[in-house]
């Protein structure tokens, strides 16, 4: 795959300007008795890598599919691409974006080649052997182009499939679950790419349950389940979602750990989580400020005779904060 | 958006290159035309040069019509597989989310189907023909030229063809299953076949106004099914396999 080996850092998120690139407002799909989509609304700026995570059932495809103009919505208003979702600009909006489902659907008795050209043609596009090959070059396909999908290994039907979606220079590329079945090398490869698509000005609206992806590649990401459980940079919903703390070991436990901790600037409280009178102490202190209070716990721990083994801020992933959220909900549904 | 032979042309090219590799396609359509040969061919053979008259005219009336279930047996199977086909194998999808209509996908895969269904047909016909012609004896041969089924049959051909084909389709955009769809569609195409047998066999008396009048009803149900096809090709139902709850439906307009 062609790019830079390294995935370029994240660009400060910024709020959705005006013209969105998706704009979502009280969306709600209902299959029969089923709702799959709750009264979902956010919006997603251009050039943003937005990802959609939630567990499975959560209404992540089919909330890509009524962005995509595949099924319609129940209920509920959107602006995809500059467009209104709706009969008249359902075209017009398909040729504006691409969407790459979890299978790759390619045709497995045409090469390579042939499936992109079939897809060139459809979206009516010119110079349709250099737009197939740079698309091929970008996913690292140029060498296999005339080998039948059929005889691709599942990795390379995939990336394929991403060099189909990257054909008609698309606004808004929908991929869902892009690393599926790859390997980690090919998967990197996939993350530079998207990183790179962001660099165009391309916004991508990534769904994954890979939440190392999504903490890597997203500005911004959006927690699902049926209904939309939140929304933010992941930083940001760590912030929200977890207390700020601080985590202290030492050698041994203290003797009188209430007079150590408590009155000290910024600790709100504590806990120990070893209980036990023998061997390394550990303790959680709930704080407001942790580089406010790390200072004044040491100094603390030091005057009372600790020894000290270290005093940290516990780093909580997005995956703590899929769980979180994902069990509360399952939680609240039991 | 506006109808564009661009969209139509590239269905049709996948298609065909499609139909050049599948052994099973090539396959099925190359028995039948071949079964609906040898049979008639032999019998026309197998007539002696003493047989009465009525015997002569009913293996000829035999003749000239099994031929015509070519073009409503092979495009009837092939165009059964079109929509559920690429569903089972999970190409629809994607072919869905890009701005083809569904009348463009429609007409793409009819034509595709068409094209090579008329043309086999024809052939088949034609060497049928040219075998009487060459092998039979003088009054066989003489009778197979003269006959009003003879022309009858180059009109219907495509006709038949062109029915068996958008019956098929939409079958095969609400069926959920290949096998399903592909018998469904064979019975299907059979109510205008059962039609020109009657005339073939002089059930229905076979004038010029009668062909005429049931050729123009097919050829106006043939113009018309693209359009009430394309009401049954809903990407929602494809999709997910249920129907749409609301109004907003893309279907409409053309989309």
């Amino acid at each position: 795959m062609s790019g830079s080996s390294s995935i370029p850092t994240r660009p400060p998120a910024a709020a959705p300007p005006e013209a969105a690139a998706i704009e979502v407002s009280h969306l709600t799909k209902v299959f029969g008795s089923r709702t799959a989509v709750a009264d979902v609304s956010f919006s997603v700026a251009r050039g943003e890598v937005f990802g959609f995570l939630g567990p499975n059932g959560a209404g992540k495809t089919t909330t890509v599919r009524i962005l995509g103009t595949l099924i319609a919505p129940t209920s509920g208003t959107a602006v995809v691409a500059g467009l209104p979702l709706g009969p008249a600009s359902a075209a017009e909006i398909r040729q504006r974006i691409s969407i790459m489902p979890e299978a790759p659907g390619l045709y497995r008795r045409l090469t390579v080649t042939e499936n992109l050209d079939y897809f060139a043609r459809l979206y009516g596009l010119r110079r349709r052997e250099q737009r197939i090959s740079e698309a091929l070059t970008a996913v690292g396909l140029g060498d296999r182009a005339h080998d039948l999908t059929g005889s691709l290994s599942k990795g390379l039907r995939q990336r394929a499939a991403l060099a189909r979606s990257l054909l008609n220079d698309p606004a808004v590329m929908f991929l869902d679950e892009p690393t599926s079945g790859l390997d980690p090398v090919a998967s990197h490869e996939v993350h530079v790419l998207i990183a790179s698509l962001r660099d165009r000005g391309v916004t991508v609206f990534l769904t994954t349950h890979r939440l190392d992806e999504a903490e890597r590649l997203c500005d911004r990401v959006a927690i699902m389940s049926t209904q939309l459980r939140t929304i933010g940079r992941p930083d940001e919903l760590r912030e929200a979602l977890f207390s700020r703390s601080l985590a202290v070991a030492t050698a041994a436990p203290l003797d009188q750990p209430d007079q150590v901790f408590t009155g000290l600037p910024s600790v709100q409280g504590w806990h120990t989580t070893s209980p036990t009178a023998n061997g390394p102490a550990n303790y959680v202190l709930t704080v407001t400020d942790p580089a406010q209070a790390a200072p004044a716990v040491t100094r603390s721990l030091v005057a009372a005779g600790a020894d000290v083994l270290s005093i940290a801020e516990p780093q909580h992933t997005l995956e703590d904060v899929y769980l979180e959220l994902v069990e509360d909900t399952e939680g609240r549904t039991r | 958006m506006s109808m564009s032979a661009t969209r139509i042309g590239a269905v049709i090219r996948k298609e065909l290159a499609e139909f050049r590799r599948n052994r099973f396609i090539l396959t099925t359509t190359a028995v039948f035309p071949i079964v609906f040969l040898v049979s008639p061919t032999a019998q026309i053979l197998a007539i002696k040069t003493t047989a009465l008259s009525t015997v002569l005219e009913r293996r000829v009336e035999t003749g000239l019509f099994l031929p015509l279930l070519i073009p409503v047996f092979v495009p009837a199977i092939l165009a059964a597989y079109a929509v559920v086909g690429e569903r089972e194998q999970g190409t629809l999808e994607p072919v869905l989310t890009t701005p083809v209509s569904r009348v463009e996908f429609l007409l793409g895969k009819a034509a595709a189907i068409f094209l090579p269904a008329i043309g086999i047909s024809y052939l088949m016909f034609g060497v049928f023909v040219a075998i009487t012609q060459f092998a039979a004896t003088p009054a066989v041969a003489t009778a197979v030229l003269h006959a009003p089924q003879l022309p009858a049959a180059l009109v219907f051909i495509p006709l038949l063809a062109a029915w068996a084909i958008w019956v098929g389709l939409a079958i095969s955009a609400r069926a959920t299953d290949t096998r399903v769809a592909q018998q469904l569609s064979i019975l299907g195409s059979l109510p205008p076949v059962a039609l020109t047998a009657l005339m073939s066999f002089d059930v229905i008396s076979p004038t010029f106004t009668v062909a005429a009048a049931l050729a123009g009803g097919l050829l106006v149900i043939d113009v018309l099914a693209c359009f009430a096809v394309a009401q049954v090709f809903d990407r929602e139902r494809l999709i997910t396999g249920t129907k749409p709850t609301t109004e907003q439906q893309y279907r409409v307009r053309g989309a």
